[in-house]
C-alpha cells in the first residue's frame, strides 16, 4: 500500500493558511479513514479534519501550534510496514517569519539525496464539508520540478537570480508565495539588500493578500516596552483575525451607536408561555431569538440597516441573514442564521441553539459564518449594562443587547417594576443616518414591547 | 457636449464616411425601411438613398457575396449581419473567397463585415455568440472588437478605408450602456493597436470587448486589498498587438487571460502560447484563463448570468495569482 500524505485543506475561499491546534493522534497510532487527525484553526473557522485513509500515522511533519499554507503536507499515513523515518521531500514550511529561521535549519538536513523509496500518495484531507478549492485548469498539482536545493521560483525570479548572480538555495524555506514560493517580491528585495539572506523572510505577513491592505495604511504602533517580567504567547490565528477584522472595521465605516430602553415583559411571559411547548420539540427557549426576530422584521421595514456599501454603490440584500456572536474560550464566532425573515419563533431558536452548539464543537462549516447581513451581539449576558459594539464588516449595523434587569420604571405616573433591557445599535454614518438608524431600532422596541402573548 | 453611445458611434463612423466616399454603400436585412435592427442604419435610407443603403433577403451568404463581388468592382461595401451569430451562412464566401482574394489573384476585397455580437442581453445560444474565433483562425482576414464608442468609432472608419476584408464585431450589451464624449474631428482608431484601459503594477488582464468593464471593476475592488491590475483591451484581435501584450507581461509578472468566448481555442490560449514562447522568463506565476465554459450560450438567465465571466472570477483569480 502506497503512504497517504494528509494535508493542511482549505477551509473556505479566501484561506490561504491554517494553524494545527490540536493532534488528535501520536506517530505510529492506529487510524481509521474518517476518525479525526487533528484540530485546526484558520481565519473563518475551527474545525477536526479526519484522516483520508485507513493505516498508521507514519510521521507527524508539522507541530501543534504551527501555522502552515494550505495544500501543505501535515502528515503521512502509511500501512505500517515501511519506516516512519522516511521523510518526504519538502519540509513543511512555516508562513510565520518567527519559523524561518528554524525551517532554515530544517531544509538542508531535510532534502538530502536520498529520495522517498515510493512516492507518497497525494490525497486532500477530507474535511467536514467540502471547502471551495480553488480551480486547477492551469495549475500545476505535485509535479512541478524545484529549483536548486528544492527551491520553488519561478521563470521570472530564476532570470533575476541569474542576471544578479544570485544563488537561490540562499532564499530556500524563505519565499513568500503559495507553499513557501520564491516570488518575484522576495528575489528583488534580497537583490536590493544586497544579498542579506535575513531580510527577505521579514516581508513575509506583507504578501499576505486575504486582508485587504488600506492604500494608506496607519503607521505601526509605537514597539511596546516595558520594565518588568512579562509572558510573550503568540496570537493564535483566530485572535489575529479578530484584531485585524476589527482595527479594519473601525477604520472603515464612521461608527455611531444609538441607545433604547425596551420593557421586556411581554417577551418574558411569552417565553414562559411557550417554553414548555418549546421544550416538547426539543428546543430551550432563551429570550435571544425574540430579539432576532424582531431586529428581522425591522430589517424587512429598514432595508438599508441590510446593507453593505461597495465602492460608491449600496448594496441592498434581500435575505436577511442574522449573524449571533458566540463567544468561545479562543476567540469570538459569528454564525449566522440564514433567511430569518422566513422563520417562526421557533425555526430561529432552532437554528441559534444549532449554530451556537457547534460553533462550541468547533463543528461549523465555512457556510455557517459566511453571508451575514446583519449582527446581533449580547455583551449583556455577564451582566454588562450596555456595549457599544464595532460593526461585523462588511455589515452596516450591529445590536448589542444589555443585562435584562428589573427596574423601577414610570408607567402612566405610577412607579412599576419590569424588566428592562438597553439595546444599542452600532450603525455606518456614511449610509445610514441618525434618524433612519432610531426608526429602526424604535420599530425593534414596538415589535419587542407589544409582542403577542 | 452631448454623450455619445457606442452603437451612436457606429452610425456615425458609417454616415461620415458615407458623406465622404461615395463608393461606401451598406447592404443588409433590414438596415433600410427599418434602420436595421439595432438601429445602426437609422435615417441613412433617407439621407443617401436606396441605392446606397440597400434591404436585402434574408441570406447572409448572398450579402457577404454581393459585397465582394462589388468590392472588385471598386466599391467600399459594409454587410450588416443582423446578429453576428448568422455570419456562419456566409462562411464559405469570407473564409474561402474574400480572405484569400488577395493572396490567389491579388485582388484586395475591402469590405466590412459587421453585426452584434456577446451575450448579457438573455438572447439564447443563436443571439448571444462570440464568432470572433473563426476568422481570427482565418489568414487573409482582419477581426475587431471594439469596446468603446471612442474605439467603435474609429474603428469602424479604419475597417471602411481598409483595404482588405475586417470582421468588424460589435457588442450589443455596449450599444446604449457605454457612452463617451467624442471628438468632433475625423477620429480613425488603427486596427492592431492595444489599449491600456488602467495602467497597473502587479497583474496584467488581456481582454476585449464587454470584458474590459468587468476587469475594470475586478480592478477597482482589488485595489482596495493593494492589488493593482494592469488592464488592457486588445480592440483588434487579428492584427493583435503583440507589442503591447509582450510589454505588459514583461511589466507585471503574471496575467490573466480574460474573454466571454468558451474556452477551448479561444483567444486566451493562443495569448498563452505566445506568452510562453516569448515571455517566459518574464513570469512569475502561471497563465491563468477565465473565459464561459465550453457550452452553448444559454437562454436561461440565471444559467446566463452563470455562464459569463464574472468581476467575483477575476477578482478570486487575481487574488490566487497575486499570492503565488
Amino acid at each position: 500500500m502506497a503512504d497517504t500524505k494528509v494535508i493542511m485543506p482549505q477551509m473556505g475561499e479566501s484561506i490561504f493558511e491554517g494553524t494545527i491546534t490540536k493532534w488528535l493522534k501520536k506517530k505510529g497510532d492506529k487510524i481509521q479513514r474518517d476518525e479525526p487527525l487533528f484540530e485546526i484553526s484558520t481565519d473563518k473557522i475551527d474545525s477536526e479534519i479526519p484522516s483520508p485513509a485507513s493505516g498508521v500515522v507514519q510521521d507527524i511533519l508539522v507541530k501543534e501550534g504551527q501555522t502552515v499554507q494550505i495544500n501543505t503536507v501535515v502528515a503521512v499515513i502509511g500501512d505500517g510496514t515501511s519506516t516512519p523515518a522516511e521523510a518526504p521531500k519538502e519540509a513543511p514550511k512555516e508562513t510565520r517569519k518567527e519559523a524561518a529561521k528554524e525551517t532554515a535549519k530544517e531544509a538542508p538536513k531535510a532534502s538530502p539525496t536520498e529520495p522517498p523509496k515510493e512516492a507518497p500518495k497525494e490525497v486532500k484531507g477530507t474535511a467536514p464539508i467540502d471547502g471551495p478549492v480553488p480551480e486547477t485548469d492551469e495549475e500545476e498539482e505535485g509535479g512541478e520540478e524545484g529549483g536548486p536545493e528544492g527551491t520553488r521560483s519561478s521563470p521570472l525570479v530564476r532570470r533575476i537570480a541569474k542576471e544578479h548572480g544570485v544563488d537561490l538555495s540562499a532564499l530556500a524555506g524563505k519565499g513568500t508565495g503559495i507553499n513557501g514560493r520564491i516570488t518575484k517580491r522576495d528575489i528583488l528585495s534580497y537583490v536590493e539588500q544586497g544579498g542579506t539572506a535575513e531580510k527577505p523572510a521579514a516581508k513575509a505577513p506583507a504578501a499576505r493578500p486575504a486582508a485587504p491592505v488600506p492604500a494608506a495604511a496607519p503607521p505601526p504602533p509605537p514597539a511596546m516596552k516595558f520594565a518588568g517580567e512579562v509572558e510573550r504567547v503568540p496570537m493564535t490565528q483566530m485572535r489575529k483575525s479578530i484584531a485585524e477584522h476589527m482595527v479594519m472595521s473601525r477604520r472603515t465605516s464612521a461608527h455611531v451607536t444609538t441607545f433604547f430602553e425596551v420593557d421586556c415583559s411581554r417577551i418574558m411571559k411569552a417565553r414562559e408561555n411557550s417554553r414548555a411547548e418549546f421544550e416538547r420539540s426539543g428546543v430551550k427557549l432563551t429570550v435571544t431569538p425574540f430579539f432576532v426576530q424582531a431586529a428581522a422584521n425591522a430589517l424587512k421595514k429598514f432595508p438599508i440597516v441590510n446593507s453593505s456599501v461597495d465602492g460608491d454603490t449600496i448594496v441592498y440584500k434581500r435575505p436577511v441573514n442574522i449573524g449571533i456572536a458566540v463567544s468561545l474560550e479562543t476567540g469570538l464566532i459569528v454564525p449566522v442564521v440564514k433567511n430569518v425573515d422566513q422563520k417562526n419563533l421557533l425555526g430561529i431558536a432552532n437554528a441559534i441553539n444549532d449554530v451556537g452548539e457547534r460553533a462550541r464543537n468547533k463543528k461549523l462549516t465555512p457556510d455557517d459564518v459566511k453571508d451575514g447581513t446583519f449582527t446581533i451581539t449580547n455583551p449583556g449576558q455577564y451582566g454588562a449594562l450596555i456595549g457599544t459594539p464595532i460593526i461585523n464588516q462588511p455589515q452596516v449595523a450591529i445590536m448589542g443587547m444589555g443585562a435584562i434587569k428589573k427596574r423601577a420604571v414610570v408607567i402612566d405616573d405610577a412607579i412599576a417594576i419590569r424588566p428592562m433591557i438597553i439595546l444599542s445599535l452600532s450603525f455606518d454614518h456614511r449610509v445610514i443616518d441618525g434618524a433612519v438608524a432610531d426608526q429602526f431600532m424604535a420599530e425593534v422596541q414596538k415589535q419587542l414591547e407589544n409582542w403577542p402573548v | 457636449m452631448a454623450l455619445t453611445t457606442y452603437v451612436e458611434a457606429i452610425r456615425q463612423g458609417i454616415w461620415e464616411e458615407m458623406e465622404k466616399d461615395e463608393r461606401v454603400f451598406v447592404l443588409g436585412e433590414d438596415v433600410g425601411i427599418y434602420g436595421g435592427a439595432f438601429k445602426v442604419t437609422a435615417g441613412m435610407l433617407e439621407k443617401f438613398g436606396e441605392w446606397r443603403i440597400i434591404d436585402t433577403p434574408i441570406s447572409e451568404s448572398a450579402i457577404v457575396g454581393a459585397a465582394i463581388g462589388a468590392a472588385l468592382m471598386g466599391m467600399r461595401p459594409i454587410a450588416e449581419m443582423q446578429f453576428a451569430d448568422f455570419i456562419s451562412c456566409a462562411f464559405d464566401q469570407i473564409t474561402n473567397f474574400a480572405a484569400k482574394c488577395r493572396y490567389r489573384w491579388g485582388a484586395g476585397v475591402p469590405i466590412v463585415v459587421r453585426g452584434p455580437s456577446g451575450g448579457g442581453v438573455h438572447g439564447g445560444p443563436f443571439h448571444s455568440q462570440n464568432p470572433e474565433m473563426y476568422f481570427v483562425h482565418t489568414p487573409g482576414l482582419k477581426v475587431v472588437c471594439p469596446s468603446t464608442a471612442y474605439d467603435a468609432k474609429g474603428l469602424i472608419k479604419a475597417a471602411i478605408r481598409d483595404p482588405d476584408p475586417v470582421i468588424y464585431f460589435e457588442h450589443k450589451f455596449l450599444y446604449r450602456r457605454v457612452k463617451e464624449e467624442l471628438p468632433t474631428d475625423d477620429l480613425v482608431v488603427p486596427i492592431g493597436k492595444a489599449s491600456i484601459r488602467r495602467p497597473g503594477t502587479d497583474i496584467s488582464v488581456l481582454t476585449y470587448g464587454a470584458m474590459v468593464y468587468n476587469a475594470l471593476d475586478a480592478a477597482k475592488e482589488l485595489e482596495r486589498e493593494g492589488i493593482d491590475l494592469e488592464v488592457v483591451d486588445l480592440r483588434s484581435l487579428l492584427p493583435f498587438d503583440k507589442e503591447t501584450i509582450l510589454e505588459s507581461v514583461k511589466k507585471t509578472n503574471k496575467v490573466i487571460l480574460l474573454h466571454e468566448d468558451t474556452r477551448i481555442g479561444g483567444f486566451a490560449g493562443e495569448l498563452a502560447a505566445i506568452i510562453s514562447d516569448e515571455a517566459f522568463e518574464y513570469l512569475d506565476g502561471p497563465i491563468r484563463r477565465i473565459t464561459a465554459p465550453d457550452t452553448p450560450v444559454p437562454y436561461s438567465p440565471p444559467l446566463e448570468e452563470f455562464f459569463l465571466p464574472k468581476v467575483s472570477d477575476i477578482v478570486n483569480v487575481a487574488r490566487e495569482l497575486y499570492a503565488y
